[in-house]
């Protein structure tokens, strides 16, 4: 087939206009999701060079390198712009935009204009959390825990907590958008359990992203009233209660970090059944299991809070449900497991991404069962414990995920494949990089040493500079694809329809897709990742 | 321990850190089977089912019985564990009877802490080995956290709220205090020690301070702020008798009760109409402003010492502190 | 007058669906987000019922009725409207909407000229807050959740306000039929929302401890 000469002359989402406007006023999903994956990757790179900064000041027991109050700074914006500015949106704003109406057999999303609001909106709040950032930075870590930042920082707390509220709306339109378009646009023949389980992880995602987000608004905007108006809402000297800030914080920031890796889960789902070339094992358990997890994971949120002053009995309560969040998430993992059995086993970049998930989740999945354990919480929460936990899902879960999804569909969204070779070493690199920075902050953490310490006990130091060690290869393993993908912009191989012989909608089509995905709509007949009777088309 | 350089392992000190190591090693243990398998199954069927040109996948049979299965095990080992926590967790949320208090407030950098008898530590606590003891902690600013890890308890300090801990140690020596609930500019530098001591030994340090203690300096407040003015004269019939009440259920005007605790005394030194004892009028004024933490302590202690017959001499306009007046009443 | 179906919809009613379900979600959202604040006042109420109820008592509750009358009755005006346009009465539409609006106002009038009074009577939360009764600290929070959730409110009201002007305008225009008249159905959706949360907000706010 002569791909070369066929992207010279057809026409597709990329090529059909030109110039600034086609793109900042464009309504097509596909381009939308390209805005998103700049920004976003721009905020990863930021929250990278703050988490650079920090692992560089904790090689030294001494707190050298930078001042406290830096350090204070240089630790919250790391979580602010990595979670608010790049896990948050991530997979959905970038895959989900792109992937979603393509893989139900739709045109577009249901509001094309409100998705291009919502990128807007995203890129507005980011830079006023860059001028937050510009400003002088914010230091009251990105839960912002009163009354430390409604009364005693002296840093830009207003101006953070406007950019988070405003991208925090970037998330519920997009949210929003992904359900009605599940519901209401699905393609003749696609019912609900003939959908690819990216698409059941993403309504999921959708169902907290509406309902928690206005949450997590409302409480840090009568944080930024209780600074402005000096007023007293959660602050004890006026009257108020900062554990009810934290109850609030909590009830989104918990389901938050399912909005974080529910997508997460969903690309795995693909790109295992995909890259063995069998249909997933326990198909309905695995989607139920979004749900739930959905579903379970408004309701735990105090376990953040067991030894904030909350009842004994409510610790309990948060406990158990945590423990039973956890039970989704293993069902979902035997799945993928069992999947491989007798799968027919490409050792590709994106498969390498989602073993690596499979393996690396796993442990932080496990290690979330160390915190739910009240007595084991009351040891290690605010150290160095949870950091490590939240790092293992987040960064060897989600980020993975992300990267393997970016490489699974880089052929689909750019028209390119990515160079094998150096995908599967920068795979490796990231793993490797990822375990030494990371495990050894749960051993830091049982030993004691709190979070958001820049100088801490000399004991410590041989297993912080560990991590910081591990951090410089992570960072290099995360260049690399930088520099490979925008080169195989120009000089990849130009990708078939379907590279990797996958089921699914969108390697039906042309790789790029044109602008309305499908010529005509599709009917289908089929069940997801109906591998048996389709033949093999290799690369 | 202070000084001991690197280790793999915390070292235990206390009655729970040698309870709850159980629990971790077996959720250690656990994990590592669990992570183990998974990590070893997957590489497995990566290597064996790797792709071949000469060998198609298998369809995919589906399987509730092996559904049910991990679904149930977990399930069943979650709940175990969360049981094992529990007990452990409400066993460390009730401090034994007869625990030696000591009563710590956290501002930003600091830790200072006052034992029973008066004595003051700044970023240091003595504590006796073989005895209970009971942290009350409350914050002058922002939230804290009083976190021993050779104990392996923690517990914030919130402004405006008294929260209790308690602890045992097991063994002498010193070991950290890390302020582990970030405070601002110095969260790192706000650290200290812990100084286990042999109860003897203890006992006298302990008793190396002979100034002034809680109490007494209770009594004094309680005099200088005239609270004796109406609790404790013939003018009783204004104010409730604080004698005996701590630690029992007190009625309030328009219904309800209130546990009498150190947070409720508190309140009542502050915010003296949020709970109205029943019978009574709102008339008692606020001291907000007035009285630092250091001296609520030191009221709270007085008045946890008052016995229920103290209502003290009936001669007018005299206030004489209380104590040893027993059966005298008025 | 043609119905205008986007592309990315296969039919008119696939694309009326949508709509009317994404306007649902939306609502659903901002319940979240008022929740947020019932919840915290809720809590601050149970804690501290006594300096909220007396501060409560300072609201004024003949204008804080007069105000659930004026929401009550511009829903209902909204609901002939929608009524109007089913059947195409593109006059009529366009006279309820503006009713709906005009009450609107009045409500936003008369909320605005409580706040007015609150200035006057100096307890507006801040260095001018002056209470005569006790703990004024709580009294303050009671009237800090106050002034956020009815201007969180009455934010609103004013783009409700808007939502209608534009309807008008377009009805005006013709662009709305008995065939296709979701936009003005939608705007009802959003203008009946708002008026539930202050039918949620007048008794929380107003009518706590009143009996006394």
């Amino acid at each position: 087939m002569s791909t070369q000469l066929a992207i010279f002359t057809r026409e597709h989402y990329l090529n059909v206009s030109y110039g600034w406007k086609s793109w900042l006023f464009t309504r097509d999903h596909k381009r939308i999701a390209l805005l998103f994956l700049m920004t976003i990757t721009f905020f990863f790179f930021l929250g990278g060079a703050f988490a650079t900064m920090v692992r560089l000041e904790l090689m030294t027991p001494q707190g050298d390198l930078f001042q406290a109050q830096t350090y204070n700074k240089l630790f919250s914006m790391h979580g602010i712009v990595m979670i608010f500015l790049f896990l948050i949106p991530s997979i959905p704003a970038v895959l989900g935009n792109f992937l979603v109406p393509i893989m139900i057999g739709a045109r577009d999303l249901a509001f094309p204009r409100l998705n291009l609001l919502s990128w807007y909106l995203l890129v507005i709040g980011g830079v006023f959390t860059l001028w937050a950032i510009v400003a002088g930075g914010v230091d009251t870590g990105w839960t912002f825990y009163t009354p430390y930042s409604s009364l005693f920082s002296n840093t830009n707390v207003v101006l953070a907590v406007i950019g988070i509220f405003i991208s925090g709306f970037s998330s519920i339109l997009t949210g929003l958008n992904f359900i009605v378009t599940i519901h209401q646009m699905r393609a003749p023949g696609m019912t609900w359990f003939r959908l690819p389980l990216f698409i059941w992880s993403h309504y999921a995602t959708a169902i907290i992203q509406v309902l928690g987000t206005p949450v997590v608004a409302i409480t840090l905007l009568l944080v930024a009233v209780e600074r402005v108006w000096r007023v007293g809402i959660f602050d004890p000297a006026l009257g108020g209660d900062p554990i009810l800030f934290q109850h609030l914080f909590w009830f989104y920031s918990h389901p938050a970090v399912y909005i974080m890796i529910l997508p997460g889960m969903g690309v795995v789902s693909e790109l295992i059944t995909t890259h063995s070339h069998k249909q997933i094992f326990g198909y309905t358990f695995v989607a139920f299991s979004s749900l739930a997890i959905a579903i379970i994971g408004f309701a735990v949120w105090g376990h953040h809070m067991f030894v904030a002053g909350q009842s004994q009995y409510a610790s309990l309560m948060f406990s158990i449900l945590s423990f039973l969040v956890a039970i989704p998430s293993a069902i979902k993992v035997f799945n993928w497991t069992a999947t491989l059995y007798k799968g027919s086993i490409s050792y590709s970049a994106p498969m390498l991404y989602a073993l690596g998930f499979i393996g690396l989740f796993t442990i932080g999945g496990l290690t979330g069962l160390f915190l739910a354990t009240t007595a084991v919480d009351l040891h290690v929460t605010d150290t160095y414990f949870v950091v490590a936990h939240f790092h293992y899902i987040m960064v060897g879960g989600m980020v993975m995920a992300y990267l393997g999804g970016i490489h699974h569909w880089w052929p689909k969204i750019s028209g390119k494949m990515y160079p094998e070779g150096w995908a599967r070493l920068a795979a490796l690199i990231v793993f490797i990089g990822f375990n030494l920075t990371f495990f050894p902050q749960f051993v830091l953490g049982y030993l004691g040493m709190p979070r958001r310490y820049y100088a801490y006990a000399d004991e410590f130091q041989v297993l912080n500079v560990m991590s910081t060690a591990g951090a410089s290869i992570l960072a290099v393993g995360y260049v690399l694809p930088m520099v490979y993908l925008i080169w195989s912009l120009r000089y990849g191989e130009s990708a078939s329809a379907n590279p990797w012989g996958a089921t699914g909608l969108e390697w039906q089509i042309p790789s790029p897709p044109p602008t309305e995905n499908f010529e005509e709509t599709p009917i289908v007949e089929e069940p997801a990742y109906n591998y048996e009777s389709y033949s093999r088309a290799s690369v | 321990m202070i000084g001991e350089g690197f280790r793999l392992f915390p070292v235990q000190a206390s009655t729970f850190a040698e309870k709850l190591d159980r629990l971790y090693l077996f959720l250690v243990g656990m994990s590592g089977f669990f992570a183990g398998l998974i990590i070893i199954l997957v590489i497995t069927f990566a290597v064996i089912y790797r792709r071949r040109a000469d060998r198609a996948p298998e369809k995919t049979r589906t399987s509730l019985g092996l559904e049910l299965i991990w679904t149930v095990i977990p399930l069943i080992l979650v709940m175990f564990i969360f049981l094992w926590g529990a007990d452990l967790f409400l066993d460390q949320s009730i401090p034994p009877q007869g625990a030696e208090d000591v009563y710590v407030v956290g501002k930003q950098w600091m830790w200072k802490a006052q034992h029973s008898n008066g004595r003051r530590e700044i970023n240091e606590l003595h504590v006796p080995v073989g005895r209970a003891v009971k942290i009350t902690a409350t914050s002058q600013d922002v939230i804290h956290s009083f976190y021993i890890p050779a104990f392996r308890v923690k517990q914030d300090a919130v402004p405006g709220q008294y929260r209790t801990m308690w602890f045992q140690a097991t063994k002498a020596g010193e070991y950290h205090l890390f302020c582990a609930e970030y405070c601002g500019t110095d969260h790192s530098k706000m650290i200290g020690r812990i100084i286990a001591m042999q109860d003897t030994a203890y006992q006298n340090w302990l008793g190396g301070y002979t100034e002034e203690t809680p109490v007494q300096a209770g009594e004094k407040l309680f005099v200088q702020f005239d609270c004796a003015n109406c609790h404790e004269s013939g003018r009783r019939q204004r104010c409730p008798n604080l004698g005996g009440l701590y630690g029992t259920t007190v009625a309030l005007a328009g219904g309800g009760t209130a546990l009498f605790d150190e947070a409720y005394i508190r309140e009542s030194i502050l915010d003296p109409k949020a709970k109205i004892a029943a019978g009574y009028e709102p008339v008692m004024p606020t001291f907000r402003g007035q009285v630092t933490e250091e001296q609520m302590l030191a009221l709270i202690a007085y008045i946890k010492s008052l016995s229920p017959n103290v209502a003290a001499t009936s001669t007018e306009g005299a206030r004489r502190p209380q104590s040893s007046a027993p059966g005298k009443k008025e | 007058m043609s119905l205008i179906v986007e592309h990315q919809f296969d039919d008119y009613e696939q694309q009326q669906q949508a709509t009317t379900l994404g306007m649902w979600g939306f609502l659903a959202t901002e319940v979240l987000f008022f929740g947020g604040m019932f919840v915290g006042y809720t809590v601050y109420r149970m804690l501290y019922h006594a300096p909220f109820g007396e501060a409560s008592r300072h609201l004024d509750i003949v204008l804080g009725a007069v105000n659930t009358g004026v929401l009550l009755c511009s829903s209902l005006t909204m609901a002939l409207g929608v009524h109007e346009a089913q059947e195409g009465n593109r006059r009529m539409v366009m006279l309820f909407l503006a009713i709906t609006a005009a009450l609107g106002m009045i409500f936003l009038g008369i909320k605005f000229f409580e706040y007015y009074q609150k200035f006057e009577e100096h307890l507006i939360p801040g260095p001018h807050f002056m209470w005569n009764g006790a703990d004024a600290r709580h009294a303050s929070l009671f009237f800090i959740f106050y002034f956020v959730m009815t201007g969180m409110h009455a934010l609103h009201m004013v783009i409700g306000i808007g939502l209608m002007a534009i309807l008008v305008f377009l009805t005006w225009r013709g662009k709305f039929s008995s065939v296709y008249y979701a936009p003005i159905e939608l705007g009802g959706l959003y203008w009946h929302f708002v008026d539930i949360v202050w039918v949620f907000l007048f008794p929380l706010l107003y009518l706590v401890e009143r009996s006394r």
